[in-house]
């Protein structure tokens, strides 16, 4: 039996200073259930919300989320993988479909993270590693991908340009993309000229905290073909971990759990990369898409800066990538991002990208990555 | 001594390797060593990766090591605002596993992936309670 999604729907992402998390999520599910048609609320058996918690002040989100959506009486519950949240909530809906436990499932990522103060926002940066043996010397986000930007660097001669041209094809493509929170072109000298964050890395390398949420309904195969004329299926699943220390992990040029997932997803949906029309990465920073490439096997391990160089990862490449200005453009709400890259792979395989299109996409993939690598959840869908 | 006396900030007041901050506070960098499979770690753990034994002893470290990479925080988080910028390496240690801790005396144009280091068990002087951590120093 197949998994199909059948209805897509996704806010604008940014600064949302006028909304609750749960108004947010609101709007996702309002457009998703609009975008599906045919289907009332009371025949989706179940809600999973991907989230993470500690960035709200509400506690216990899907309760707050189900009861403002209407959806009481029907199970809710939260998966949390950092990141890659809502990711997690796919793998859930696609169990619990394939168990026969439910039928029809929504998965809603949504995330607001700018109702913090900054100075809570900069404690919980100092806690997102070890925090025994790291966070005591003040490691931060951007710091943990700077180790392995200039580890990559040392070990094959990439360049901070190849990096911040991940960030300019981003930002290309994210003018166009009306839910980016960010919608304009950057070059490379500005990128350079930037305030400085994490060396190498200036404030271009890195991805913007963000509010948002996007929603997603998945379907069994028998309701799939009920509810939509052109369900997208969800055929490979990959998922792995790696250790949270990347004192404890075998390399620092490549994320293990991204290339483990990536190798079960392409293992059950019988393709290879070479066939993906469209795919979405996890690019929090531009070295992150590098290693995306190599680890999902868009290139070999180590020319990922020729990979860009070459514009293999633009419309007209080999593999498009990130073609609706990935996490760097569109802005990153974490707990958001797994649904919304998602939605974005979904609307290019139904042919509804409009100048972002990717002519005659058959086959994408989606790459979310939680944490410094700690969860990835790599999917592969079909039209 | 309690553990929390371990950096500059502290997150962890209580774990089962509290004595790694006493022996570093005596100038001694410790990793642990399971007692049943003799598997060694840094960091050091309580309970074994390999074999699940909760059975360790402690096994002294010379502080050699080798630099594999390295940032500099510039956008620092709560409690090192006053720090920055500031140097962080990650070394590999011949005797097993890795370290992360803060480079001083070494500037950024003298910084190479694959120099050789020392990692200098320290107190902070400028602060009135007892606070151990380590630096990444050069070693010729
Ligand atoms: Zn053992």
């Amino acid at each position: 039996m197949k998994v199909g999604i059948v209805g897509i729907g996704h806010g604008k992402f940014g600064r949302r200073s006028d909304a609750t998390v749960q108004e947010l999520a609101f709007e996702a599910f309002r457009l998703a259930m609009e975008d599906t048609g045919n289907l009332d609320r009371k025949d989706i058996d179940a809600t999973i919300i991907g989230s993470v918690p500690e960035y709200h002040k509400q506690r216990s989100l899907p309760g707050v989320v189900a009861e403002y959506l209407g959806m009481n009486d029907q199970p809710t519950w939260l998966t949390e993988a950092a990141c890659a949240s809502s990711s997690a909530a796919i793998r859930s809906a696609y169990m619990a479909i394939r168990s026969g436990m439910h039928e029809v499932v929504a998965v809603l990522g949504v995330q607001k993270m700018t109702e913090l103060e900054t100075p809570e926002l900069l404690a919980l940066m100092g806690r997102v590693g070890d925090v025994q043996w790291e966070s005591i010397f003040g490691t931060t986000f951007p710091g943990y991908y700077a180790f392995y930007a200039n580890r990559h660097m040392h070990e094959f001669g990439t360049t901070h340009e190849q990096m911040l041209k991940v960030a300019v094809k981003n930002h290309h493509y994210g003018a166009m993309n009306e839910k980016a929170m960010f919608r304009k072109e950057i070059t490379i000298e500005k990128a350079l000229a930037a305030a400085p964050v994490a060396d190498p890395f200036t404030v271009f390398d890195c991805c913007a905290n963000a509010d948002g949420a996007a929603c997603l309904i998945l379907a069994s195969e028998e309701k799939a073909k009920k509810l939509h004329d052109t369900p997208i299926w969800l055929e490979g699943l990959g998922c792995a971990s790696a250790a949270m220390s990347l004192l404890r992990r075998p390399d620092l040029v490549s994320i293990p759990s991204a290339k483990a997932a990536s190798e079960q997803a392409f293992k059950q949906a019988s393709v290879s990369p070479k066939d993906i029309a469209v795919a979405d990465v996890h690019d929090c920073f531009t070295i992150a898409e590098i290693l995306a490439y190599e680890d999902i096997g868009f290139c070999k391990k180590g020319k990922g800066g020729k990979f860009i160089d070459e514009e293999q990862s633009y419309i007209g490449g080999s593999n498009p990538i990130n073609i609706d200005g990935g996490l760097k453009a569109k802005g990153h709400p974490v707990g958001a991002t797994g649904a919304s890259q998602t939605y974005e792979i979904v609307t290019q395989l139904r042919g509804d990208a409009g100048k972002r299109q990717v002519d005659g996409a058959d086959v994408g993939l989606t790459h979310n990555v939680g944490g410094i690598g700690q969860y990835t959840f790599v999917h592969i869908y079909k039209r | 001594m309690p553990f929390k006396w371990f950096g500059k900030v502290s997150f962890v007041p209580y774990t089962k390797v509290s004595q790694f901050a006493d022996e570093l506070k005596e100038g001694r960098l410790v990793g642990s060593r399971c007692l049943s499979c003799g598997h060694v770690s840094f960091p050091p753990r309580a309970d074994c990766i390999e074999c699940l034994s909760p059975d360790f002893e402690w096994v002294e470290y010379s502080g050699k090591c080798i630099l594999h990479t390295f940032t500099i925080i510039h956008a620092a988080p709560t409690g090192f605002d006053d720090i920055a910028p500031y140097i962080i390496g990650i070394v590999d240690l011949p005797e097993g596993g890795r370290l992360l801790g803060w480079m001083r005396g070494i500037e950024k144009e003298e910084i190479e992936i694959g120099m050789p280091l020392k990692v200098v068990p320290r107190m902070f002087e400028e602060i009135p309670e007892i606070k151990v951590y380590y630096t990444l120093e050069k070693r010729e």
